[in-house]
């Protein structure tokens, strides 16, 4: 039986059990609790993208959501799409591109990228940006992330 | 990998730290997170202060200067990595801790790193290959001037007889350590590294979500911390109740610490310890404080925008520059055209908020710092907290963006100070995005008034310009201020600059290109209106200014690398990027248009046009061409291209939205919805020619950002838009 301040997450397919009160973000109970480094911390009002992560596969702002409101959902973070099909394409294009300059802001490009493709395997020009418009690269990667998006595409097509 | 080692094996190389290891010779330990020492390593051999190489011929080389994303962490190891001569597969790129006995100058800053470092990164690669070449000579009784290196191997042709680097490791560091300025260098079209698009040493590790940031330090038993301070800047904390704050859940500690030498240090603050980042920020609203905001009163944007109208009216600066009779030269003109431009304080933004682990145990010291400066913060620490350089340690952290930003180390002097009260347990302290947006050093604000003379020809025959800026006591802050020999200086022969300074208590400091990504807007928006005057277009008249062979300012030091402008290089990309974007054929009318800029900063020369369309108060940005001359080599082309297109992202940004306005002090802006990054569907398509010329390379952080800003106001004016006089072009207030 938990207690009223316990969760049983459900992180990169693993239970946790996290004590910490229901209105902690689900971003510092990863990042702080869990311990993991690939969601990361920008605006915490949801208007980065960075600390994006998967909510039973959909993309969500993990610094807006409160750890007693996930639930049984899945969460999914950078660390969990490792060995992922997808996600493989999208590192190869993004390393035959080298997307990132800093690197701070790619976790949350890669996750958002990962369900732009999944939900629409070879996307437009416009639909890459509109799946992209909340993810914030301060260092200005984007012509790269579009490029790497239509690399990893075209290698679905292909 | 050539060694083709598997994964674990790469990873626990990934961890050597080169650090760890003393002097010269032979060194058996490495140290590797969270594994025991010694039972599993291999002979690791220290060459030289850089270069490090084990048994197996795997090639550490230390990265001395902070990664931001410039790209340092690569490129200047690529440096070190063609002298030595090896294959850059056999490399692995370690981070060095802050060290200025090995490392000397440790800073990301001024586009500096490619320009300082271009011929001692050079020197300390072919110091290490010269050594392994001795051991080789040593071992074989061959003469060394019959060997030579390739690829991480040491040949003697007329034998075929050859030796691996990692074979001659142990040997190689009993040589003596060469005279570096007598180091033998490759010819530069040997290069097989150099120049070589490459990608960034910590990028696949980033995409394995790595915990590589400052913010993702991670310590048994680690507290996270958060500061309360004034919400005015200048405040001073007259009392604190910080009882409910200290019940609250998962709080170890409040503290009350009185401010130490300044905003650039540590101010009047509370500090709330928790268990958790979350915890500590809730915490933090409980606390009942009662601040003496005195110091800031009247401090407000609209009461220096008003000041600066003054002043400009009575029209009474001090003077910068005189050459000839500027104002005679006017009145006499056959034209003068007028005009009076504005750009707004700026935040810098970076994505990664301000934070700094550190750890005080036993009078000692450690940080993990995300920092441009750690021997800024080192510095501070020993003056304001007394704890001995030689007692701090800093491990520089890869850091998520810069720009200028970090060349403060007050999170340094913050988290040092909590670990001082907090002895034996690692302290994180972070910051929310409101408080890394609200105490920013930031980008200055200024006004500038100008006029221009022209004659009967349309030639430009004289030139003013009234500066009001800010700093104190009629001295501008150095972020704030403007080099006298400022474009068209020295090409106009009658010429006035005057300057006054407007007194603030807002912070400071440079942001990536500093005074020229302001600068730029004015002087370039401005030059538009004289050459539409003088009825050309602004790159004809920018060419006929720089039509002669003109070297203005001082190549003062033995690499000819000073501050000189060199009107033939602005040429060069000025004619490029005309050709690239097909100016003389651009079309105009029907809300399209195109915007031309130049701009020479960090010795680099850029010039670059805009291609939009307007329609209303929207701006769309089809396409920037960029020329670039920074000299006769692109160290690492690859990323060399991403700090141009980055850097016009960022440009547009500024300029279309970006703006800090207070009141009293009070920052107004806290988060990106009133302060708005570039965004992926307003970024164009950028193109980027190099124009490579006989010059020494040159850094590429900074030069690249602020001809855009022109470029895209003179093309909204092209394209039937506004004049933009005044920055940023879309009001977010
Ligand atoms: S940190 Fe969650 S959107 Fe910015
Ligand atoms: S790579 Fe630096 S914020 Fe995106």
């Amino acid at each position: 039986m938990l207690e009223e301040d316990e969760f049983m997450l459900v992180v990169n397919g693993e239970e946790r059990l996290i004590k910490a009160s229901a209105d902690m973000p689900l971003l510092w109970a990863l990042r702080q609790e869990v311990g993991l480094s690939g969601v990361k911390f920008g605006c915490g009002a949801g208007l980065c993208g960075a600390c994006t992560v998967h909510l039973d596969g959909s993309p969500v702002r993990s610094c807006v959501l409160p750890l007693g409101s996930v639930g049984s959902s899945e969460v999914t973070t950078l660390e969990g799409i490792q060995d992922d099909p997808l996600a493989e394409r999208l590192f190869d294009a993004w390393l035959e591109i080298d997307v990132m300059q800093c690197g701070y802001c790619q976790a949350g490009q890669i996750m958002s990228a990962h369900a732009l493709l999944k939900d629409n395997p070879t996307p437009s020009n416009e639909e890459i940006d509109m799946a992209m418009e909340g993810n914030i690269c301060r260092c200005g990667t984007y012509p790269r992330i579009r490029e790497a998006i239509r690399i990893a595409s075209e290698e679905e097509e292909a | 990998m050539a060694t083709g080692q598997d994964a674990s094996t790469l990873d626990r190389r990934a961890f050597l730290k080169v650090s760890a290891l003393v002097g010269g010779g032979m060194a058996l330990s490495l140290t590797m997170p969270g594994m025991a020492r010694g039972a599993d390593s291999d002979e690791v051999v220290e060459l030289t202060d850089f270069v490090t190489i084990d048994h197996a011929g795997l090639i550490t080389i230390a990265a001395k200067n902070p990664e931001i994303g410039q790209g340092v962490k690569t490129s200047l190891p690529m440096l070190i990595a063609e002298e030595l001569d090896c294959a850059w597969d056999q490399v692995n790129v370690v981070q060095a801790d802050f060290d200025p006995s090995r490392y000397e100058r440790q800073r990301a800053g001024g586009s500096l790193a490619i320009r300082f470092e271009w011929l001692p990164m050079r020197q300390a690669g072919a110091a290490a290959r010269q050594m392994l070449v001795a051991a080789a000579a040593e071992t074989s009784g061959l003469p060394a001037s019959e060997l030579s290196t390739a690829s991480g191997f040491v040949r003697h042709s007329a034998s075929g007889r050859k030796w691996s680097y990692g074979e001659l490791a142990s040997a190689a560091a009993r040589q003596p350590a060469p005279d570096l300025a007598k180091v033998e260098l490759k010819d530069p079209k040997d290069f097989g590294i150099v120049g070589k698009p490459t990608v960034g040493v910590d990028s696949a590790r980033v995409l394995r979500g790595e915990a590589l940031f400052g913010i993702d330090t991670r310590m048994p038993g680690m507290l996270h911390a958060v500061l309360e301070t004034a919400p005015a800047h200048g405040g001073k904390l007259k009392s604190a109740d910080t009882s409910a704050a200290k019940a609250a859940r998962g709080v170890v500690a409040v503290l009350k610490l009185d401010g130490i030498g300044g905003p650039d240090a540590m101010t009047d603050c509370v500090a709330v310890i928790a268990t958790n980042h979350w915890y500590a920020e809730q915490a933090r609203k409980l606390l009942t404080l009662e601040w003496d905001l005195g110091a800031a009163k009247g401090h407000s944007l609209d009461a220096y925008a008003k000041e600066a109208a003054r002043l400009h009216d009575a029209d009474k600066g001090a003077e910068l520059r005189r050459d000839g009779d500027a104002p005679a030269r006017l009145a006499e003109a056959a034209k003068v055209v007028r005009a009076r431009y504005s750009y707004p304080f700026i935040a810098h933004a970076t994505l990664e908020p301000q934070n700094c682990t550190a750890l005080y145990k036993d009078g000692a010291l450690e940080m993990w710092a995300p920092t441009q400066t750690p021997d800024r913060g080192v510095g501070m620490i020993e003056k304001l907290l007394g704890i001995p350089a030689d007692r701090q340690t800093v491990h520089i952290t890869r850091i998520g963006g810069g720009f200028g930003r970090r060349l403060f180390a007050d999170f340094m002097v913050q988290a040092a100070a909590l670990a001082k009260a907090m002895p034996g347990k690692p302290v994180q302290l972070l910051w929310n995005r409101a408080e890394d947006i609200k105490r920013d050093f930031y980008r200055p604000g200024g006004w500038h008034s100008f006029a221009a003379g022209l004659d009967d020809d349309g030639k430009l025959i004289a030139f003013t310009d009234h500066f009001s800026t800010f700093g104190s006591e009629g001295k501008p802050h150095h972020s704030a201020s403007m080099q006298p020999i400022h474009f068209p200086a020295g090409l106009v022969e009658d010429l006035l600059y005057t300057m006054d300074v407007i007194d603030t208590v807002i912070p400071m400091g440079p942001l990536r290109a500093p005074g020229s990504n302001a600068l730029a807007h004015a002087f370039q928006g401005f030059l538009d209106e004289v050459a539409e005057a003088a009825g050309k277009d602004l790159p004809t008249l920018m060419l006929e200014l720089c039509a002669e062979d003109r070297v203005i300012g001082e190549d003062t030091n033995a690499w000819g690398t000073g501050w000189a402008f060199k009107t033939a290089r602005a040429r060069g990309v000025i004619e490029k990027v005309l050709k690239d974007s097909g100016w003389a054929k651009r079309g105009s009318g029907d809300g399209r248009g195109m915007g031309f800029g130049f701009y020479f900063s960090h010795q680099g020369y850029f010039a670059e046009v805009a291609d939009v369309s307007v329609e209303g108060e929207d701006v769309k940005v089809h396409k920037l061409w960029v020329a670039a001359d920074v000299g006769s080599h692109i160290v690492n082309p690859m990323g060399a291209e991403a700090q141009v297109t980055g850097a016009i992202v960022d440009g547009l940004a500024q300029a279309m939205g970006q703006r800090i306005s207070f009141t009293d002090g009070v920052i107004e802006q806290e988060n990106f919805d009133t302060f708005p990054l570039g965004r992926i569907s307003a970024t164009p398509e950028i193109s980027v020619s190099w124009v490579k010329t006989d010059n020494p390379p040159s850094g590429l952080g900074e030069p690249a950002l602020p001809p855009v800003v022109p470029a895209l106001t003179n093309a909204i004016y092209a394209a039937g838009g506004k004049r933009i006089r005044d920055l940023p072009i879309q009001s977010w207030t």
